[in-house]
């Protein structure tokens, strides 16, 4: 079932377009990652789909009543403004202190409901943000570059604890990420974009794409081996669960056919 | 009670406080110190049209500020340059509203009570206008609050949560008109700025949440009106700059505060 969907998107800020004739859909529970460079419109794809720009022509349509928990690229709070996490996470609809405190655990930030803003360390900001998007109980999650600023430890757990949160709440997930071996290996699909939509399909098609390797040279054979790699480690990290790959492979038969 | 011009003044006071406080926090926290100022200074031609129409002060004044403020949000929204923007709207104005009250003949005017206010000038129709004009930015930003927050945090979570943003700024626009039409007469068309942005930043240090920061504001508006007019009143200071100066001083206070605080 689709729970949004571009047709003909274009997005245009003054004269210049940033988006031509985008056509993308994100369905009822998987993992969809865009990639691209930088100027690409990555982050206009993810402003037209939560509605912060209009399109310019074509349209967007989203599932009636459609939940969107949505983790910003960056957030910036001015200092002026004093704002605890647990306030933070009151917005826009005030929450029970009980139902703010599990969304904290479930993002691993626990006890930190009464800090301020301005006082956490990246890594516990982007849980808070994300805290945050699941308390709003999403239909679909949307993440826009956010591990910005983690290290590469930080950004591996954080999306480690996306793909555990999409198997609890059994929400859709859109990550948008530079990260391309870590993100990669988490998704059903990778659209690949730069201006419009390049290639696309399951992680391996993308990354032996033309297209995708004229836009990022050399260095995705080294992602396409990490996203092979992720799932042939051993887990001596004290990680207990299996990889399940039959959705997957139903996806790249998806993407084989598209 | 109303009939003793302390009290009026007391009251007008506290009015503007009430509106002007809990606004001025959202002036400080979206950075919009500069659009207030202007808009605040641009009122003066309401007051010229006013006088030269013979309509009441507090109808053109409102209706200038709101055309003012609703131009350059609508300019800012279109991507100009909002700062060149804000001094060529505020300042032509301002030029404008003291050229055009010099063209109108047989009223003599005071325009010192224009530009710095005459709070021990206040009737009691004033005080009509002034708390009803109050009482209604007040009831806008309690019913807005949660919406207005998101879209100061920011405009892309407020769009995802089903906000829009470019309401609620227009929402802070009419407020801020609002204030400036209710404190022209209080405190001026010169300082109206300073009730907004003073309490607020005052209050900034000591409080921890929104909601408090903006009660604090207004206990410290309070105070300042309260403490300046007596100020004002004993050593026969002007009124709207003497309570200016008291909140200034909490401002140092409360900063002087926060700052041995930390240094402890």
């Amino acid at each position: 079932m689709r729970l949004i969907e571009t047709s003909g998107l274009t997005v245009r800020y003054g004269r210049k377009d940033a988006l031509v004739d985008v056509d993308f859909h994100i369905d009822r529970g998987e993992i969809v990652t865009l990639v691209g460079p930088n100027g690409s419109g990555k982050s206009s794809l993810v402003r037209a789909l939560v509605g912060a720009i209009p399109p310019f022509k074509g349209n967007v349509k989203r599932k009636n009543g459609l939940r969107i928990g949505y983790v910003p690229q960056k957030l910036h709070i001015d200092p002026t403004l004093p704002i605890s996490v647990k306030r933070f996470l009151g917005l826009p609809k005030r929450k029970p202190s009980a139902t703010i405190e599990a969304a904290l655990a479930s993002a691993d930030v626990a006890h930190i409901g009464d800090s301020q803003m301005t006082n956490l360390s990246g890594g516990q900001f982007q849980r808070v943000l994300l805290a945050r998007a699941l308390l709003e109980n999403p239909d679909l999650l949307l993440l826009d570059e956010a591990t910005q600023g983690l290290d590469q430890p930080g950004a591996a757990a954080f999306y480690r604890k996306i793909e555990d949160v999409r198997t609890e709440l059994g929400c859709a997930v859109l990550m948008v990420s530079h990260d391309l071996h870590v993100v990669m290996s988490a998704s059903d699909r990778v659209v690949c974009v730069n201006g419009h939509v390049c290639c696309h399909g399951t992680p391996d098609i993308v990354a032996s794409a033309p297209e995708y390797r004229a836009l990022f040279g050399s260095g995705t054979g080294g992602a396409l081996a990490l996203y092979r790699h992720q799932h042939t480690h051993s887990h001596d990290d004290g990680c207990d669960h299996d990889h399940d790959h039959s959705q997957a492979n139903s996806a790249e038969k998806e993407g084989a056919d598209a | 009670m109303l009939d003793d011009f302390m009290m009026r003044a007391l009251l007008a006071g506290l009015g503007v406080v009430i509106a002007a406080a809990p606004l001025g926090c959202f002036v400080v926290w979206r950075r919009m110190a500069y659009f207030s100022d202007a808009t605040s200074h641009a009122s003066i031609l309401g007051v010229a049209l006013a006088l030269g129409f013979s309509v009441p002060i507090f109808g053109s004044v409102l209706v200038v500020a709101l055309l003012v403020a609703l131009l350059v949000w609508f300019a800012s929204d279109k991507g100009h340059s909002v700062d060149t923007m804000l001094g060529v709207v505020a300042h032509s104005a301002l030029a404008f509203g003291l050229v055009a009250v010099a063209f109108i003949d047989g009223v003599r005017i005071d325009l010192m009570a224009y530009l710095f206010g005459e709070i021990l000038a206040v009737s009691k129709t004033d005080l009509l206008w002034i708390w009803g004009g109050a009482l209604l930015v007040l009831a806008l930003l309690a019913w807005r609050w949660s919406a207005l927050l998101t879209a100061t945090l920011n405009r892309d979570l407020a769009y995802a949560s089903g906000i829009d943003p470019r309401r609620e700024q227009l929402i802070l626009t009419i407020a801020l008109a609002l204030v400036v039409a209710v404190a022209i007469k209080v405190v001026g068309a010169l300082l109206i700025g300073a009730m907004l942005i003073i309490p607020a930043a005052a209050a900034r240090p000591l409080t921890k949440t929104p909601e408090l920061m903006a009660v604090g504001a207004t206990l410290i508006g309070a105070a300042s009106m309260a403490a300046g007019l007596r100020v004002a009143f004993i050593y026969d200071t002007p009124a709207g700059p003497t309570i200016v100066c008291t909140a200034a001083l909490f401002f140092l206070i409360s900063n002087g505060i926060s700052w041995v605080r930390q240094a402890a």
